[in-house]
């Protein structure tokens, strides 16, 4: 299939390449319906076969499509490919249209990109148990096959979705791909069926979600009301010239596209899904739930910034969600047990820079740590993904231990992946995307100084959860004996992370640093620069910088002092009445989920119980009051003639009587 | 005066008539009770038909005669079932028709 | 003629069934299929001759067929096809086929005399979608509804008494009031101009004193929805839903309900335009009501059968709510999910049927885990629970979502409220997933999956979901000559600059259409729609020239709502 593709590619040449944008998200859609119909049919071979290739060669397409896309990329900022008309009526038109820019590029090629190198590696990772894996009793053989085709199938929808949403030229196609990803999550999550718990994790990663999706979708009724476009951006170009900056239609929209976007990136108060998300395949959530459906938030903010713009105080709203958020994830971070929960949580704690980075209109730098996190966390669940492969399906990490020297490859790509995510200084890429966010934070107009300090706390903690993860799983003694290192499909692109978490960050060094702002000054195009305060020079920047370095390396030494040497000092810590409350407390995602049991689902399912409705008993009552009357009247039917001469006299009587008067 | 005697006496015999058939359980005595309430209606129609000279009184009053004839016909017949069926008069042991 | 042949073959067809039952053990099922089949067929051939919707509306027919039958009291054997009529026979004909094929192996008793009836229904159910005489139509009103009594009573489940009685009463209750109102309006006819008729151009063109249109549009209005249903009249629907069997089910739900939404659309919204506008909200109200109160209890249901019939209140609350929206947008949005419904339910009940047929339940707590006994029959359950949810890219999708986008600038209010109830809907259909096919297996026999048959149709209704979810514009320009005459004539808006604007043919075209509605009722409307409209501008203290000004009091014009968010001060501002 990918040479097939290929070779027709090289039939077209020149700006030729670009009319293949379709193909982008028609390819793993394509690899879908015939993994959805034939699945069954093929061997798992095949299935792994058509399942890659099909992000494979979108990646390829991709790359294609983007040389020539920069080619003429100044000049021409952005390539729109209209393929049908979706909607057409005489009020409303939309279609079925691409729209290429310096974004959407990025965003594709992250989303094929990385999407391939996971479904290179799931190929191996689902193979070995396949659908039994750790939860799903062993099925029949050719269940079990199934299962491994209805993965593939599912991911390569998942990319499709993605896609579309990236790729979207108005908002309901936008919408469409928004949904569809909500859906191939939900899906994923409860890939291993049997489990009831893991069902309801799904569940709740979908409709939670979906409320957030609800109220995009009052946002865009809004919008088209008021607008009467949907078109990405002409409503942006509208709504600039139609309202002011603070008006209140464009404040509820953008609060309104906020909670959608905050509902999909899993950030404050619509979190709670994310944890229990974790229930799915690890590749599912290094995909969907660390690299690129999570961010669709991010991006969503980054594609309406405009609108953005025109509520300030919605900006500033996303910066302290962003803010709260990364704060409070990491602090849960720090004690979880289940070591993919802890990559979730410190998943919501980066997502929260990046809404830090929009709320102080740092678009950049926001996608820049999109980049880079995606490079690193998709790493990190990797390698977190070999170590549960390679210890049996383990996931606690205080039943892990001392795996340095067992899993030297999983250990090494697993520390690029936590420096990068503590942001070492210099050489990994997750120093140059926070320091930028933190330079934006410190000298961005829309900024605060409490936000800058909030998040240098939040580098402290970062470093700390990441370090305190790897020490516990790969230090110390021995707990569980590991399997061995996997085999070359997932160490493949276990390598590639590792090398892009680590070279990604020299695409933009900041002033101080060599001065290169290739990233910026390619998204440049699309989405404003970033202001700054007069009076920030570089050696402001310099010491901003000094002070993220310091904090990173006090986090991370902090972790070594406390997580290294058998940890006495942090169990006698939370062997405390204080310290077990505050464990308990932040393991649990700081009550939320107790909160919203008791606000709304519990309310909820009491409304909900089984019982009769009230309007059909009253109906019903109808009935039976009609019944109970004849019943009663039935009672003047005696029988007996007499009776009846009686009352036929009697009857007369009153009526002779009602005449007289 | 003569139509208020007339019609007197027919409301008496009316009444007559209705109290046998409200008290009599005999279903034979009730059917005379029945014979005697239509010919206090009969007599209301003569005297009624006199007083204005009309003859429409005494058309009703044949139409009454053919009326009872043909009731008591009927009845007579159903009494015999009754009594075949039953075994009894008493109308108050026939309840078949309660509802 | 090819009108009165659309309505016949099935009605000739019917006896023709009953006897079949004699000649062999599938005559009567692959006569009824047959018949429908050419009805498809026909109806399919119509509507291939696209060229004729262009310059069709209410009123005016692409087909007609008039001929006397009662001229003493005005009344005729008048039919009239135009694009809504279309879609929804060929909508009928399809479900039609459907609900035979489900109940392929349901039925085994009385196999003649059961699709006599579902032939007799769906007869007369086309005859509902052609008449345009209302003697006529109210005929064939009543025709649907004993054959479909029989149906429930007959081959229903164990509730099948009370809940056939239960189904008559309340349609035959709305039948009543609509018998009452459509000689109300004859009569009116006859006081008006000295003869009576119930010609459907005729009663258009009555002017009602607002009294008596208004206790006639309510009429109208009840006799209708009951049929739909809208909460407080749906309570025959969950029993009658989940009682009847298989193919009576995905009749009711597919077809049935649609007459209702039909009634509304060709009868209710054009006949009363006055009192429609003052009632219009309150309809859209018991459209919102309905898609939560549905919702809800949709999610309080063990019976899977009881569930999709919840869940069918829910989406037919978006009917109503885009019906009296008076939006082309909301309005081409209800014909969409008057379609999608139709195929999404008419699916879901079919896989409900063969759940039963295959466990001897419908409690969901006795199920559990049968993905992986019956994978295809859960694959396609999947579909359409998504396709129920509201999935973009399914056809459920497009019909809410038009309905939502038309209906906010009418209703800003009830449709954030109608908005929720797509959350409500992802509970319960997620719910249904969870209870029957994931989670623990409790079930250890295996059960046979689909079959071939079966999987192929489920497919066939899939791929109509699909196409119409991403290609709907044969649908929407089908019914857009028509849903274009029942918007009440807006007063003239500044609209934002034309480049903007959509500038698709078809909107040239509809816009250069002179109206066809121009009557005094109507005339009244627009006057007072014009004084609303100024009470809106009151706020725009004056009209500068510059396409950013008539922008922005078009903005100010079309969020009359949100007026008192937007300080005058920008409005005058460039």
């Amino acid at each position: 299939m990918n040479s097939q593709v290929a070779s027709q590619v090289n039939l077209v040449t020149g700006s030729q390449m670009l009319r293949l944008l379709w193909l982008i998200p028609a390819l793993p859609l394509a690899g879908f319906l015939l993994l959805a119909l034939f699945g069954g049919r093929l061997s798992r071979r095949q299935v792994a076969r058509v399942g890659c290739g099909s992000v494979g060669a979108a990646a390829l397409i991709t790359a294609l499509v983007g040389a020539d896309f920069l080619r003429a990329f100044p000049d021409r900022p952005s390539y729109h490919q209209m393929l049908w008309k979706w909607i057409d009526t005489s009020e409303m038109t939309v279609g079925v249209s691409w729209y290429l820019d310096a974004l959407s590029l990025l965003m594709v090629a992250v989303v094929t990109g990385i999407g391939f190198l996971i479904h290179l590696y799931s190929v191996e990772y689902m193979s070995g148990t396949g659908e039994a894996g750790v939860s799903a009793p062993a099925g029949r053989a050719g269940e079990d096959h199934q299962g491994y085709a209805r993965f593939f199938a599912y991911m390569n929808l998942f990319v499709a979705a993605m896609l579309t949403l990236v790729l979207a030229d108005n908002l309901l196609l936008l919408y469409l791909g928004w949904e569809g990803v909500g859906l191939c999550s939900y899906l994923l999550i409860g890939f291993w069926y049997r489990e009831p718990e893991y069902g309801a994790a799904a569940q709740k990663a979908f409709i939670v979600t979906r409320i957030g999706d609800t109220a995009f979708a009052v946002g865009l009724f809004i919008l088209f009301t008021q607008l009467k476009s949907l078109s990405i951006q002409q409503v942006q170009t509208l709504a600039a010239e139609a309202w002011p900056i603070g008006s209140n239609v464009a404040v509820i929209v953008a609060v309104l596209f906020l909670v959608g976007a905050l509902g999909k990136s899993a950030q404050l108060p619509l979190q709670v899904w994310l944890p229990d998300a974790m229930a799915g395949p690890t590749p599912v959530s290094a995909l969907i739930h660390a690299a690129t459906m999570v961010t669709a938030g991010v991006y969503l903010i980054a594609r309406m910034h405009q609108l953005f713009e025109l509520a300030p105080s919605v900006q500033e709203v996303v910066a302290m969600i962003g803010l709260l958020t990364l704060l409070l994830a990491a602090c849960s971070a720090l004690v979880q047990r289940d070591i993919k929960r802890v990559l979730a949580y410190s998943t919501m704690s980066q997502i929260g820079y990046m809404f830090l980075a929009l709320g102080v209109g740092a678009w950049s730098a926001a996608l820049f740590h999109f980049l880079t996190h995606a490079c690193f966390k998709a790493l990190l669940f990797l390698a977190a993904g070999s170590v549960i492969h390679s210890l049996g399906h383990e996931q606690d990490i205080f039943r892990m231990g001392g795996l340095r020297r067992r899993l030297p490859l999983t250990f090494w790509t697993f520390l690029i992946g936590a420096a990068a995510m503590s942001g070492v200084p210099f050489i990994t890429s997750g120093f140059y995307s926070k320091d930028w966010i933190l330079w934006s934070a410190w000298s961005s107009p829309l900024s605060h100084r409490w936000i800058w300090f909030g998040a240098l706390l939040g580098t402290l903690l970062t470093g700390l959860y990441s370090f305190r993860l790897l020490f516990r799983v790969f230090f110390g003694e021995v707990r569980t004996q590991p399997i061995g290192e996997p085999g070359v499909a997932m160490r493949v692109p276990l390598l590639v992370l590792a090398f892009l978490a680590v070279t990604v960050g020299f695409l933009e060094l900041p002033r101080t640093l060599g001065d290169l702002p290739l990233f910026s000054r390619y998204l440049s195009h699309v989405l404003p620069a970033i202001e700054t305060i007069p009076g920030m020079d570089k050696s402001v920047e310099a010491l901003v910088q000094i002070a993220v370095t310091f904090s990173a390396l006090l986090g991370m030494g902090l972790a070594a002092v406390l997580f290294l040497p058998r940890a006495t000092f942090v169990d006698r810590l939370a062997g405390t009445s204080l310290g077990r409350a505050l464990v308990i407390f932040w393991r649990g995602g700081w009550g939320f989920d107790r909160m919203y049991d008791g606000l709304i689902v519990r309310p909820w399912l009491h409304l909900t119980r089984e019982s009769g409705e009230l309007i059909d008993r009253g109906y019903e009552s109808l009935a039976v009051a009609a019944e109970s009357f004849h019943v009663w009247l039935s009672r003047t039917q005696t029988g007996h003639v007499r009776w009846y001469a009686a009352t036929v006299a009697v009857g007369a009587l009153v009526l002779l009587g009602l005449f007289a008067m | 005066m003569l139509t208020t005697h007339a019609l007197v006496l027919a409301i008496m015999l009316f009444c007559i008539g209705l109290v046998g058939l409200l008290s009599r359980r005999n279903v034979l005595y009730m059917l005379l009770s029945l014979e005697i309430m239509l010919n206090a209606a009969s007599l209301a129609f003569i005297a009624g038909g006199a007083r204005w000279g009309q003859a429409d009184g005494e058309i009703m009053f044949l139409f009454i005669l053919t009326l009872a004839a043909a009731e008591v016909s009927v009845a007579l017949g159903i009494v015999l079932q009754l009594s075949y069926r039953f075994q009894t008069l008493d109308a108050d042991a026939f309840s078949e028709m309660k509802g | 003629m090819v009108l009165w042949f659309l309505i016949l073959i099935p009605l000739l067809a019917a006896p023709l069934a009953w006897m079949g039952q004699q000649w062999s053990r599938h005559a009567a099922r692959w006569i009824a299929i047959g018949a429908l089949s050419i009805d498809l067929l026909l109806a399919l051939l119509l509507w291939s001759q696209d060229h004729w919707f262009q310059d069709s509306g209410q009123g005016s027919w692409l087909l007609e067929s008039q001929t006397s039958w009662i001229p003493l009291w005005g009344i005729s054997l008048h039919l009239g096809l135009d694009g809504l009529s279309l879609v929804l026979i060929l909508l009928t004909a399809f479900i039609g086929i459907i609900a035979i094929i489900a109940s392929w192996t349901e039925i085994q008793t009385r196999v003649g005399f059961f699709h006599c009836n579902v032939l007799l229904a769906l007869g007369g159910v086309i005859g509902v979608f052609l008449a345009i005489d209302l003697f006529l139509f109210f005929f064939f009103w009543e025709v649907m509804l004993v054959p479909m009594y029989l149906l429930i009573a007959i081959w229903g489940h164990e509730q099948r008494r009370h809940a056939s009685f239960k189904f008559f009463l309340f349609t035959q209750a709305g039948s009543l009031m609509l018998l009452v109102a459509i000689i109300a309006l004859a009569l009116l006819h006859q006081h008006a101009t000295g003869r009576p008729s119930f010609d459907y151009a005729d009663l258009m063109g009555l002017a009602l004193n607002s009294g008596i249109g208004w206790w006639l549009m309510l009429a109208f209005f009840i006799g209708f929805v009951v049929k739909l249903p809208a909460p407080p009249f749906h309570s025959w629907l969950p029993d009658t839903y989940a009682e009847a069997p298989t193919g009576a089910s995905i009749i009711l739900a597919g077809i049935l309900a649609k007459t209702g939404a039909y009634g509304l659309l060709r009868f209710t919204i054009p006949l009363f335009p006055g009192a429609i506008s003052e009632f219009a909200p309150i309809a859209m109200g018991l459209g919102a009501i309905g898609i939560l109160y549905g919702a809800v209890l949709a999610c309080a249901q063990t019976d899977i059968k009881r569930l999709v019939a919840y869940s069918s209140i829910s989406h037919m609350g978006f009917i109503l709510l885009g019906a009296f929206a008076g939006t082309e947008l909301a309005l081409q949005g209800t014909v969409m999910q008057l379609v999608a419904h139709g195929l999404s339910t008419g699916a879901l009940f079919m896989l409900a049927g063969a759940l039963q047929e295959r466990l001897h339940t419908r409690d969901m707590r006795q199920m559990g885990g049968l993905w992986g006994v019956i994978p295809r029959l859960a694959s396609m359950a999947l579909f359409f629970a998504l396709a129920s949810l509201g999935l973009p890219g399914l056809a459920n999708f497009i019909g809410e979502f038009l309905v939502l986008f038309g209906s906010f600038s009418a209703q800003p209010f009830l449709t954030i409220l109608a908005s929720i109830g797509m959350v409500m809907a992802a509970i319960y259909s997620l719910a249904m997933m969870q209870r029957t096919f994931f989670g623990r297996q409790r079930e250890t026999r295996i059960a046979p999956d689909l079959s071939n048959i079966a999987f192929g149709t489920l497919l066939l209704i899939a791929v109509l979901q699909v196409w119409l979810g991403l290609y709907p514009r044969p649908v929407l320009s089908t019914t857009m000559p028509v849903m274009g005459t029942l918007v009440p004539p807006a007063p003239k808006l500044t609209r934002p600059p034309s480049e903007f604007l959509p500038s698709s043919d078809s909107f040239a075209r509809l816009r250069g259409k002179p109206r066809l509605l121009s009557r005094e009722g109507m005339q009244g409307v627009s006057s007072e729609a014009v004084a609303k409209e100024n009470r809106l501008r009151r706020g725009v203290a004056e009209e500068s020239s510059g396409s950013t000004a008539a922008c922005l009091s078009a903005v100010v014009c079309y969020g009359g709502w949100i007026k008192p968010w937007i300080s005058t001060s920008h409005v005058s501002a460039p």
